[in-house]
C-alpha cells in the first residue's frame, strides 16, 4: 500500500501526521515574524510534532529487538524542557515587554536596553 | 481496527485545522485556544498508540500548565495587533511553498518506508503492567539520572523565571519583617527629661471692671 488510503492506520500515518503539522509550524514562523508570543506557539507546535514522532515509534517498534518504551521516556523528557523553556521563554517576554513596551521582533534590534 | 481509523483521521484532522488556526489566528488569545484544542487532539492521537499516561501528562501539563501560562501572559501584555498584523500574508507564497515541499518531500519517503499497518503484540506481561506501570519502572531504574537532571531544570527554569519577572517597585511601601523583630526598644521611644514649665495662673482681672461686671450679672 502506497499513498494516504483510507486503510488501515500505519505507522507512515502517524509520521505523515507528525511531518503535516512541523511544516505548519514552520508556516507559522514564516508568517508571525514579527508576533514574539505566536513564534512560541509555533515552537511548542513544532514540538508536539517530534513527540508525536517519537510516541509512534515506540508503539511500533518491534519488544522482541528493543525496549519500545525508550521512546516515551524520551517523550517524558522533551515535555519537561519544553514546560522549562515555555516558561522561562514568557517570562523573558515579559521582562522584554515592560522594558520596549512592544513584541515587535524588527523593533527589536537594540543590543544594549 | 476500522473505528480506530476513523478516529485517527477525525483526530487527525481537527488536529491540523487547530494548528492551522494557531499560526493565522488574528488574535493571539484564539491562537492559544487554538493551541489549546491542538494539544487535546494530539493526546487523543497518543490515547490510540496506547500511551495513555503521556496522553494524560500532554492534557495536565500542557492544556493545563502551559497554556493558561501562555493566555496569562497574552492578556497581561497589551500588544498592538494591527502593527504586527502588517504585512500578514506577504511571506506566505514562499511559506506555503517550503511547508509544502516539507510535508510532501517527509510523506513521500515515510508512507511507503513505513507502512507497517499492526503494532507488534505485547507479550502478556507488558499488558497486564500497563502502560504508566512499565513507563515507571524505566523512568525509575534505567533513567533515574536522567530524571534527576530534569528535576534539577525544572528547579533552574522556577529559579529563572521568578528572578527574571521580580521587580521591586521604587514607589511601593513594603515590610521588612527581620528589621522588625529586631528593634529595640531604645529604638522606638526615647525618653527626654524635660524641665517642667509651671504656667502662672492668669493675673486677676482689675478690680473696677470686676465690679462691673459683676453688677451687670446682678441686673
Amino acid at each position: 500500500m502506497t499513498g494516504l488510503t483510507l486503510g488501515p492506520v500505519t505507522l507512515g500515518h502517524y509520521l505523515s501526521l507528525g511531518a503535516i503539522l512541523f511544516a505548519l509550524s514552520v508556516i507559522g514562523i514564516f508568517l508571525n515574524r514579527r508576533n514574539l508570543i505566536v513564534l512560541l506557539m509555533a515552537i511548542e507546535l513544532m514540538l508536539l510534532a517530534v513527540n508525536l514522532n517519537f510516541v509512534a515509534f515506540s508503539h511500533y517498534l518491534d519488544p522482541a529487538r528493543s525496549d519500545p518504551m525508550a521512546g516515551q521516556v524520551f517523550v517524558f523528557f522533551i515535555l519537561t524542557v519544553a514546560a522549562a523553556e515555555s516558561a522561562i521563554g514568557l517570562a523573558i517576554l515579559v521582562v522584554l515587554f515592560r522594558n520596549r513596551a512592544t513584541l515587535n521582533v524588527d523593533e527589536l534590534d537594540s543590543l544594549k536596553g | 481496527m476500522a473505528i480506530n481509523t476513523a478516529l485517527f483521521y477525525i483526530f487527525s484532522a481537527v488536529l491540523l485545522f487547530a494548528a492551522f488556526r494557531v499560526v493565522t489566528a488574528r488574535s493571539p488569545v484564539y491562537a492559544a485556544l487554538y493551541l489549546v484544542l491542538a494539544f487535546f487532539n494530539a493526546a487523543c492521537v497518543w490515547m490510540l498508540l496506547r500511551s495513555e499516561f503521556l496522553a494524560i501528562v500532554l492534557v495536565l501539563v500542557y492544556v493545563g500548565a502551559v497554556m493558561v501560562l501562555f493566555l496569562f501572559v497574552v492578556m497581561m501584555l497589551d500588544m498592538g495587533v494591527d502593527q504586527l498584523r502588517h504585512g500578514f500574508w506577504n511571506h506566505f507564497p514562499v511559506a506555503a511553498l517550503v511547508g509544502v515541499v516539507i510535508a510532501l518531500e517527509m510523506a513521500a519517503v515515510l508512507i511507503p518506508g513505513f507502512n507497517l499497518s499492526d503494532a507488534p503484540v505485547a507479550d502478556a506481561a507488558a499488558l497486564k503492567l500497563g502502560n504508566t506501570k512499565m513507563l515507571g519502572i524505566e523512568v525509575y531504574t534505567k533513567y533515574l539520572y536522567p530524571l534527576q537532571i530534569a528535576a534539577v531544570l525544572l528547579l533552574v527554569a522556577i529559579i529563572a523565571a521568578i528572578t527574571l519577572t521580580l521587580r521591586r517597585r521604587k514607589d511601593s511601601r513594603y515590610q521588612n519583617p527581620s528589621q522588625q523583630v529586631r528593634a529595640r526598644k531604645a529604638d522606638r521611644v526615647r525618653v527626654v527629661k524635660l524641665a517642667p514649665t509651671i504656667e502662672l495662673p492668669p493675673a486677676p482681672p482689675e478690680p473696677a471692671a470686676a465690679a462691673a461686671a459683676a453688677g451687670g450679672e446682678k441686673k
